[in-house]
């Protein structure tokens, strides 16, 4: 035993080329290195091709926002590392919306009221937060227990979801008349010059790392994703993990929803539409793999900058939404595409 | 005898890692030539240098006198040089021939953008005839078992006509039988004048086949002797760079209580399953590839359904449906496919290794990060994982280290009673002894080990006891007198005594 051990500190040890610490640091940030290299680059040719674009208000203007996206494309990141896929996060964003508009005291709408009350506005937003759990974990618990594929699940929840909208709502919007304070500040305020949605994604994105990095339920997200058999071997909760995945996701797509209802003074049957694309496209632009295990939060901070700063660049540009589409969906097509390079490279 | 193949002062380093240093290799063409060595010593590496799979930092390449540069997969097959992976490769959902034939399919003389199925499936099943498999060419390449995969992989192998044939530890999921046939084929392609390079840490096996073997340790070439002339003590002093003296530290320990009790245990592959298994012992499962030992091991384990019967532990009945139920009273299982089922390989060796005890490691979900890698540093000091830091990927390790990983998340876990499914598969001689010397100490603390295990030595080395399985059956019970090798093989092939 000595003798292998002598051995070995003459063997293995010596083969280490560099500082572990060196390592230890690439091996961290190295996931974020690719995204963060191109955001730098995107923002410095746009500063050089538009004097307009290099401003703070300008750079607070693309933080408030990709804020609503951002928001929920943390709860997609930790979807996606297990594995998973959520489409219905655009539905579900409506969906609390406007159940927690139509709660709030001064909310109007020409529909026939379906909910005849009202509630304090903290209980109303706590109650648009419940309805989008309460999806989330519809979804977690058909595709933890059925195995169907949750691109299905969440297909079909999409339109499900996106079905009750409009028959709660009858198809009207809901407006205020008027819009209490404190629902007011919810989207439109400020705390310490930020706007609050910049405030709420900063908040949302601390306690996703935290979640991701320092938990047991992180720990078991990254170990589902990179191998389930093993995890389930391993004695980790899979279904329930996946079911509290899915059920933050819906929280995360309701908070998105109800942060806009307040900024746009109107809570819409339509909103949200589409949005599951730009959630999908910062978590994957990131490069966080959709195959689950691999990529963080992190990174899909970094992808949903992107996405904004490009969307920005050409707005100011004068570009119209239309070329915007096919710009975004190019660069989602990159991204998938550059990350099964990336796997190939590792594979063999 | 010319040389077939030269590679000269080959280099190359990972992030962290210098996996080779200046390896110098040479093969004669119609020559077995081993490559021997430690875990991740290289050997993979500069197999995989060699088929185009990974490229190189420094060093030339010869084949046939010419110089190469070899630039990829494909280009190293044209250049003849054919690999069978360490761990397969087989595409499960193609056929067996496409499985064969992959880029390369037989197509109609007439219309050569059609693919000929009649000629494809003709030459597949001669090709398989050669390699001792009679198969439907045409069946989804899943269907079949490891070992006959591994022969499909061979088979792909002599059906490219590769001057070189590389086999990266060929045999870890092979019966005795099989390693027959695959001997066979060996010997076959060697007196067509194929040159083959065998990776293994099976030294009888290399004894039997190979003419030369060059031993590599930590990325060095330290040799290449003459097999008939040297013992395999000669070659492990080369790869360890020391005398191992003692292989089983077998020491006798005193049975205690009964630890667990398996009675009447029935599913679709096991047939009314009984044994018992007590503290301090170390209990033998052997049998042949597909007895149902590893389903066993798995149901025990709540991973898979049983239909009758019921488990004991301590001497009480455990309602046992999953693998978390299993943990928490007391059982581990370290499974037979790390890559499948023991490993998540994008996550590092420490998050892998406190991965079936996260509580030990938390508190309230909280991890303790410090902690936890204090008790990754441990287990990689205590079992000679040999990685740059603890927070390599697992993907990233050799074959061997990776098992490790595997074992040390087991032993963390506290278990009572370790089932181990093939604990050395891919694991070198000098690590193997530290394994049972970790197995014994294991036993030891009063706790149990049930190994199930294809190596026979290994088997009669470190077991107190063996019960033997023969289709989903437990056919002999065997105590230590009785242990000889030809008694368990008739036991485990169904004759009886
Ligand atoms: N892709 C990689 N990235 C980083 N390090 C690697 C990579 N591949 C191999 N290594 C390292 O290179 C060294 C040699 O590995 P290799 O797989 O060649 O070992 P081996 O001799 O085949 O071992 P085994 O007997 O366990 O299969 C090991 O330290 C391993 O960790
Ligand atoms: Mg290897």
């Amino acid at each position: 035993m000595n003798q292998r051990e002598n051995h070995a500190k003459g063997g293995p040890a010596d083969r280490l080329s560099a500082p572990a610490g060196a390592f230890h640091l690439m091996g961290r940030f190295g996931d974020q290195l690719v995204p963060a290299i191109f955001l730098i680059a995107l923002v410095i040719t746009l500063s050089l091709v538009s004097p307009n674009f290099l401003s703070v208000g300008n750079f607070l203007d693309i933080a408030r926002v990709v804020s609503i996206i951002g928001i929920m494309a943390v709860g997609m990141t930790i979807v996606i590392l297990t594995g998973g896929i959520d489409l219905s996060v655009g539905s579900t964003f409506a969906l609390a919306s406007v159940v927690a508009a139509s709660l709030i005291p001064g909310s109007f709408s020409d529909a026939p009221r379906i909910l005849a009350f009202v509630l304090p506005v903290p209980f109303a937003i706590l109650a648009g937060l419940l309805v989008g759990a309460a999806v989330g974990f519809i979804n977690g618990f058909i595709i933890a227990k059925s195995r169907v594929e949750p691109f299905i699940v969440t297909l079909a929840t999409m339109a499900f979801v996106r079905g009750l909208t409009y028959l709660f709502t009858g198809g009207f919007p809901t407006i205020f008349r008027p819009m209490p304070p404190l629902f007011e500040w919810f989207g439109q305020g400020y705390v310490l010059g930020l706007p609050t949605p910049t405030i709420f994604f900063a908040l949302v994105v601390l306690i996703g790392v935290w979640i991701t990095r320092r938990t047991t339920f992180g720990r078991s997200i990254y170990a589902i994703g990179g191998n389930e058999e093993a995890s389930r071997l391993s004695g980790i909760k899979v279904q329930s993990i996946k079911i509290r995945a899915y059920t933050l996701m819906g929280a995360l797509a309701a908070l998105s929803g109800i942060i806009l209802a307040s900024r746009v003074g109107a809570a819409q049957p339509t909103a949200g539409l589409t949005y599951e694309l730009d959630v999908i496209a910062g978590v994957v632009i990131g490069g966080t793999s959709l195959l689950g295990g691999r990529g963080s939060i992190m990174s899909t901070v970094l992808g949903v900058f992107i996405l904004g700063v490009i969307s920005n660049g050409l707005n100011i540009a004068g570009v119209p939404t239309y070329y915007q589409y096919v710009v975004k969906g190019l660069l989602l097509i990159s991204a998938v595409g550059f990350d099964s390079y990336l796997r190939k490279m590792q594979r063999i | 005898m010319p040389a077939i193949l030269h590679m000269q002062d080959i280099e190359k380093n990972f992030p962290g890692v210098k996996a080779l240093r200046g390896v110098t290799f040479t093969i004669e063409s119609g020559e077995v030539h081993a490559l021997l060595g430690e875990n991740g010593a290289g050997k993979s590496t500069l197999m995989k240098i060699l088929a185009g799979a990974q490229g190189k930092d420094a060093g030339q390449i010869r084949i046939d006198g010419r110089d190469v540069d070899i630039r990829g997969p494909l280009h190293a097959r044209q250049l003849g040089i054919a690999i069978i992976y360490q761990e397969l490769s087989i595409l499960p959902h193609l056929s067996v021939a496409e499985n064969i034939f992959l880029g390369r399919l037989p197509r109609m003389a007439s219309m050569p953008w059609i693919v000929d199925w009649k000629l494809c499936c003709a030459r597949a099943r001669e090709l398989l005839k050669q390699v001792g498999l009679d198969i439907d060419p045409l069946i989804p390449a899943s269907r079949l078992k490891v070992a006959d995969q591994q022969m499909v992989e061979i088979a792909k192998a002599v059906s490219e006509n590769a001057k070189i044939v590389i086999m990266d530890e060929p045999t870890t999921s092979l019966t005795n039988r099989e390693v027959e046939t695959l001997f066979k084929t060996v010997r076959r392609l060697q007196e067509r004048g194929v040159s083959i390079i065998y990776v293994s840490h099976r030294l009888a096996e290399v004894k039997e086949i190979c003419d030369r073997a060059t031993v590599l340790r930590d990325g060095m070439k330290i040799g290449t002797v003459n097999v008939a002339e040297t013992t395999s003590k000669d070659w492990v002093k080369m790869m360890v760079g020391r005398d191992l003296d003692q292989l089983f530290p077998k020491m006798p320990v005193e049975r205690g209580k009964e630890a667990l009790r398996v009675e009447g245990v029935s599913s679709q592959k096991l047939k009314n399953v009984s044994f018992s298994a007590y503290e301090g012992e170390i209990l033998g499962i052997a049998g042949l590839i597909g007895s149902g030992r590893s389903t066993l091991a798995r149901t025990i384990f709540g991973a898979e359904a049983r239909v009758a019967g019921s488990v004991n532990i301590g001497g009480k009945e455990a309602a046992i449906a999953s693998p978390l139920e299993a943990i928490s009273q007391g059982i581990a299982l370290v499974p037979e496919d790390r890559k499948l089922q023991g490993l998540v390989l994008p996550m590092t060796v420490r998050e892998n290794i406190t991965l079936a005890k996260l509580g030990g490691i938390s508190r309230v979900g909280q991890l303790n990060l410090r902690r936890e890698s204090k008790v990754a540093a441990e287990y990689v000091q205590a079992l000679q994982i040999s990685t740059p830091h603890i927070d390599q990927k697992t993907i990233n390790l050799s074959g061997g280290n990776q098992q490790k990983v595997v074992l040390a998340k087991w032993l963390y876990s506290d278990a009572m009673i370790l089932i181990i499914d093939e604990p050395t598969r891919g694991i070198d001689v000098g690590a193997r002894a530290e394994i049972y010397g970790l197995l014994q100490q294991f036993v030891e603390k009063g706790k149990s080990v049930i190994m199930i295990s294809s190596d026979l030595p290994e088997l009669i080395g470190m077991s107190d006891r063996i019960i033997v399985m023969h289709e989903g059956r437990v056919t002999a019970e065997l105590a230590p007198s009785q242990f000889n090798e030809e008694l368990i093989m008739t036991y485990a092939s169904g004759m009886s005594h």
